[in-house]
């Protein structure tokens, strides 16, 4: 146990590294928002911009916030698996070791044999939307809950599938558009592109709709209470009583659990859709004929 | 004149983004027989109670998805198309020269 030391000033360095970020995200929050009277449904504060040739580049909150959750993110990894040994002894290891098992059963089960290389995006994706959505918690403005961010995860997403596509071939990849008739190829077409749009609706709409629901209840209750406990003196007829427990509720259904959710299908979907596109038995086919064209060449 | 374009505008967002809320009859209906079947399924084989919840969730996440569209685009037409619609309006009339 010589390293214990060692170890103890490394753990706590990336423990400072887990907190730091939301920390430091909360105190920009704080700094730059603007004082607001009752409840106001916003999108994301735009700090600065970026000027560039056609349009200007403006950097927002939610990209800052994200930034934030992911260096937060990259030290709870850290955090996991530094130190590890070939036998797990610590809980930490246990738990890093049951994270990545799990993921990689997900991958497996929805993805097959040829797509398990895809553990680690996956994972990556679930713990950025998850994290993001669970950071309302801390009072910071969730980057799940501006349609630009999702938007770019689920365009990455859309690269992904047609890059798979391709890889079956470039004709293969066209005459899918035809099937089963030629008559459905505008259909297909709008299908193809629908499939991004729909997962980024979907993500965002959960959030934002919780959000919405959330902000309107407190903002009902707050005039509730004044209605009932308005005739008590000074500040405590202003105090609304009523806000006390039932949006906290709220908030761990719409928060919380839909949250997570999201996430989940929001993988579940990447999953399905990028493993969907692609027919191994083409792929396989085409690679054997590439291979002997290949050798009759050499 | 101006008021009167702008009010249509307002007003027409407005009646849009109601019908657009529409939508969430569909799900509303579609969610209530998969959570019915769902308790069928649970009464019949108690047993299968978790496997069958996890599937319930993701399919109700799924089928909230027509919903979740109408309000998006209920919430375009109350907070962003207004806005956008008005600028254009004010900027045509700029170019014609009226304003």
């Amino acid at each position: 146990m010589a390293h214990s030391s060692r170890f103890k000033i490394t753990d706590a360095l990336l423990i400072v590294m887990m907190i730091l970020p939301l920390l430091t995200a909360i105190v920009i929050k704080i700094l730059t928002n603007p004082e607001s009277e009752g409840i106001a449904i916003s999108g994301a504060l735009v700090y600065f911009t970026i000027p560039m040739p056609k349009w200007d580049l403006p950097i927002t909150e939610s990209q800052v916030n994200s930034w934030l959750i992911m260096i937060s993110i990259l030290g709870l990894c850290l955090y996991l698996t530094h130190g590890l040994s070939p036998k797990a002894e610590t809980k930490r290891q246990h738990l890093a070791e049951y994270i990545v098992t799990k993921t990689e059963e997900l991958v497996h089960e929805n993805m097959g044999e040829f797509f398990s290389g895809f553990a680690p995006f996956i994972g990556a994706i679930l713990a950025l939307s998850a994290f993001s959505s669970l950071s309302s918690l801390l009072g910071i403005f969730p980057p799940t809950s501006d349609l630009n961010v999702i938007a770019g995860w689920a365009i990455l997403v859309f690269i992904l599938i047609t890059y798979y596509k391709l890889k079956c071939g470039f004709g293969y990849y066209i005459k899918s558009f035809t099937e089963p008739i030629a008559l459905l190829t505008p259909f297909n077409i709008i299908g193809e592109i629908a499939t991004p749009v729909s997962m980024t609706f979907r993500h965002y709409g959960n959030i934002v709709s919780g959000s919405v629901i959330s902000a309107l209840i407190a903002a009902g209750l707050r005039i509730l209470s004044s209605w009932i406990f308005g005739w008590l003196p000074g500040a405590i007829g202003e105090f609304p009583f009523l806000r006390i427990g039932l949006p906290a509720i709220l908030s761990a259904y719409f928060d919380v659990f839909s949250g997570c959710l999201q996430a989940f299908i929001f993988s579940i979907l990447t999953m399905i859709n990028i493993s969907g596109g692609f027919d191994f038995d083409i792929y396989t086919a085409r690679k054997n004929k590439k291979l002997s064209k290949k050798q009759k060449v050499n | 004149m101006l008021e009167l374009a702008i009010g249509i505008i307002l007003c027409g967002c407005a009646i849009g983004a109601g019908l657009a809320l529409i939508a969430g009859i569909g799900p509303g209906i579609g969610e209530g027989n998969a959570v019915a079947k769902a308790c069928e399924a649970i009464g019949r084989q108690p047993e299968s109670k978790g496997s069958v919840m996890s599937t319930l969730f993701i399919g109700c996440a799924l089928a909230e998805t027509t919903g979740v569209y109408g309000f998006v685009t209920g919430l375009l037409l109350m907070f962003v198309v207004p806005r956008m619609l008005v600028n254009i309006l004010i900027n045509a009339l700029v170019a014609n020269g009226v304003l």
